[in-house]
C-alpha cells in the first residue's frame, strides 16, 4: 500500500434542497479496501457515484489516479476507463447475451478484436465461476449470476479501482455468498475497492478500513476490528447494534 | 428490477398493438371477421374477373400499386430518420435542441396531415424548387417525391414522440451502466438504449407503417397516380364505379392485413429471449 489513489476532499452535493454531501474528505490508497456503511440516505451511494463521475460534485475536488474528476468529457471517460462499477441492480443489458454484456466495452472502448474480447470474458467468466453461462440471458440468470456477470463486466475493462454500490442487497440470501466470495477474491489480488454494503461479515473478513457516514458526512473511519469493538461515536454504535442485531 | 420492465414490455406480442393483429395461434382462437373478409374478398374476385372490363382493372391495380408501395416505403423510411433525430433531440438535455424538435412536433401533429400535404406541394416545394440551382430542381418538382417527403415530414413527428417513449422506458440503470464502462453519450445510445427502445417500440412503428399506406391515399390531392387516383380515374372513365373501387378499398385490406402479419413477425423475430 501506497500513495492514495483517490482523494476526496470537502465535496459537497446538493439535489434540489438535499444536501447529501456535506464537506466529505477521505482517501483511498492502491489496494485498500473501503467499506462504507450509514443509514438510507446518508449519501453512500452519492459519494461512490461521484467517484467516476456519475454525479457531479458542486465543491470541493475528486481525484483519481493523478486525474480531477471534472466535468470535462475527456476526463470523466479517462476516470471511467480505470473505475469499474457494479450496481444494486446489476444493470446488465439485458438484450445482450453475458458472453456480449462483458465483450460490448471492450471491443467499443478498447478497441479489441471479437476474438480477443471473447477470449477475456470466458476467462472472467470462469474467474466468477459460471463459465457454463456465456450464452444466456439476463433473464435466464439467477440474481446473483447476473451479478457476477456484472462483475465480470466491469473487471474486462482492467480497472484499477473497483466501486460496489450494495451488490448484494438485490439478492436472495442464499445467493449472497457467492458473491461475496467473488468480491473476496478481487480483495485477496490486491484490487482497490470501495465498497457500499451492510454485510459484516464481508467487511471484517476483506475490509483494510470501514467509514461510517451519516447526514452526507463521514463520522468515523477507521479499522473494522477497531468499529466494531469500540466504536467512537454514539451514532455509530446505535446504527452497529441496529445491523448487528 | 428494473430489467423486468423492459422485458415483459418486449415480450407481449399477444397483446400486440399492431394495426391489425391476427392471431395466428390455434384454429380455435380464428376471429370469424376475416374468414368473412376472405370470402367477401373471393366473392368479390369472382365478380370482378367474370366481368368484362377486368384487363383495365389489373392494369389498373398493377400500375396503382406500385406507386402506392413506392410512396409508402420511401415515405416511412424518411420518417423513421427524421423521427429518429427529433426523437433524440426530445430526449436530449441541450435546451436549443429539445426546443426545436419540440416546436416540429407540437406545429406539425396540430395541423391534417392533407393540409401539411397542401403546403408542402403549393408552398414549400415551389420555394425550394427555385431557388435550387440547375440539376437539382428537377427533384421538388415531381409529385411523387413532394408526397414521400411530405409524409415523412408529416410522420416524423409521430414517430419523434414513439422513439421518444420508447427510449425513456428505458432504465436509467442502463445508460449509467454504459456510461461508467466508458461509452460517450451517442455509444450508449447506439449499443445500449437503442437496441433495447426499437424492441419496445416495434408494435407502434408497424402500425404507424400501416397508417403510412393508408394515408398514401391523400397524396392524390397532389396528382400523384397512385392507387387511388387511378381507381377515381379509371371508374370515371369507364363508368364502373362498382368494381374499380370494390377492388380498391380490397387492395388495400390486403396490404394493410400483410403488412400486419410481417409487423408480427419482426416483433417476435426480435423480442430479448426468456
Ligand atoms: N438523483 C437524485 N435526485 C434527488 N435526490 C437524490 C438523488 N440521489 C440521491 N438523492 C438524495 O440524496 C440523499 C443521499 O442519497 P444516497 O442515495 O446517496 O443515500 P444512500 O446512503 O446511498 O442511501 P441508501 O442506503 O438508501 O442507498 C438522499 O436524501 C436522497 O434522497
Ligand atoms: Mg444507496
Amino acid at each position: 500500500m501506497s500513495e492514495p489513489i483517490i482523494q476526496i476532499e470537502k465535496v459537497h452535493k446538493r439535489f434540489g434542497k438535499v444536501h447529501a454531501l456535506r464537506g466529505v474528505t477521505t482517501s483511498v490508497r492502491h489496494g485498500e479496501v473501503l467499506v462504507l456503511i450509514g443509514p438510507s440516505g446518508s449519501g453512500k451511494s452519492t459519494l461512490l457515484r461521484c467517484i467516476n463521475g456519475l454525479e457531479h460534485i458542486d465543491s470541493g475536488q475528486v481525484v483519481v489516479d493523478n486525474i480531477p474528476v471534472t466535468q470535462s468529457a475527456a476526463n470523466i471517460n479517462a476516470v471511467r476507463a480505470e473505475v469499474g462499477i457494479v450496481f444494486q441492480q446489476f444493470n446488465l443489458f439485458p438484450h445482450l447475451t453475458a458472453l456480449q454484456n462483458i465483450t460490448l466495452a471492450q471491443q467499443v472502448i478498447r478497441k479489441r478484436s471479437a476474438e480477443e474480447s471473447q477470449r477475456i470474458a470466458r476467462q472472467l467468466l470462469e474467474k466468477v465461476g459460471i463459465p457454463e453461462k456465456a450464452d444466456a440471458y439476463p433473464a435466464q440468470l439467477s440474481g446473483g449470476q447476473q451479478q457476477r456477470v456484472a462483475i465480470a463486466r466491469a473487471l474486462a475493462m482492467n480497472p484499477k479501482i473497483m466501486l460496489f454500490d450494495e451488490p448484494t442487497s438485490a439478492l436472495d440470501p442464499e445467493m449472497i455468498q457467492e458473491v461475496l466470495e467473488t468480491m473476496m477474491l478481487l480483495a485477496k489480488e490486491g484490487m482497490t475497492m470501495v465498497v457500499v454494503s451492510h454485510e459484516m461479515g464481508f467487511a471484517r473478513a476483506a475490509a483494510n478500513r470501514i467509514a461510517f457516514m451519516d447526514s452526507g458526512t463521514i463520522i468515523e473511519d477507521t479499522t473494522p476490528e477497531q468499529l466494531f469493538a469500540n466504536p467512537r461515536e454514539e451514532r455509530t454504535r446505535q446504527f452497529l447494534s441496529k445491523i448487528l442485531h | 428490477m428494473p430489467e423486468l420492465n423492459v422485458e415483459t414490455t418486449a415480450r407481449l406480442p399477444k397483446r400486440s398493438t399492431a394495426g391489425r393483429a391476427i392471431p395466428v395461434a390455434g384454429l380455435e382462437n380464428m376471429p370469424w371477421w376475416v374468414i368473412i373478409l376472405i370470402l367477401a374478398g373471393l366473392a368479390a374476385t369472382f365478380v370482378i374477373f367474370t366481368s368484362a372490363d377486368y384487363t383495365s382493372i389489373i392494369t389498373l391495380l398493377s400500375s396503382g400499386i406500385s406507386l402506392t408501395l413506392y410512396v409508402t416505403f420511401f415515405a416511412y423510411f424518411f420518417a423513421l430518420i427524421f423521427g429518429l433525430i427529433a426523437g433524440l433531440m426530445r430526449v436530449s438535455r441541450n435546451p436549443v435542441l429539445f426546443t426545436l424538435a419540440t416546436l416540429y412536433v407540437e406545429v406539425i401533429r396540430g395541423i391534417p396531415l392533407l393540409v401539411q400535404i397542401l403546403y408542402f406541394f403549393y408552398v414549400i416545394a415551389p420555394f425550394l424548387a427555385d431557388r435550387v440551382p440547375e440539376p437539382f430542381d428537377g427533384w421538388f418538382r415531381s409529385e411523387v417525391n413532394e408526397g414521400i417527403i411530405a409524409l415523412a415530414i408529416g410522420y416524423g413527428a409521430y414517430l419523434a414522440e414513439v422513439y421518444r417513449a420508447g427510449i425513456e422506458a428505458i432504465p436509467r440503470g442502463q445508460m449509467e451502466a454504459a456510461r461508467s464502462l466508458g461509452m460517450s453519450y451517442v455509444q450508449a445510445m447506439r449499443y445500449v438504449i437503442l437496441p433495447q427502445a426499437i424492441r419496445i417500440i416495434l408494435p407502434p412503428l408497424g402500425n404507424d407503417f400501416v397508417s403510412m399506406l393508408k394515408d398514401s391515399a391523400l397524396t392524390s390531392a397532389i396528382s400523384v397516380k397512385e392507387l387511388t387516383l387511378w381507381t377515381r380515374q379509371r371508374s370515371a372513365n369507364t363508368f364502373r364505379p362498382l368494381e374499380h373501387w370494390t377492388i380498391a378499398a380490397l387492395l388495400y385490406l390486403v396490404m394493410t392485413l400483410g403488412l400486419s402479419l410481417i409487423v408480427r413477425y419482426l416483433e417476435r423475430k426480435f423480442a430479448i429471449p426468456k
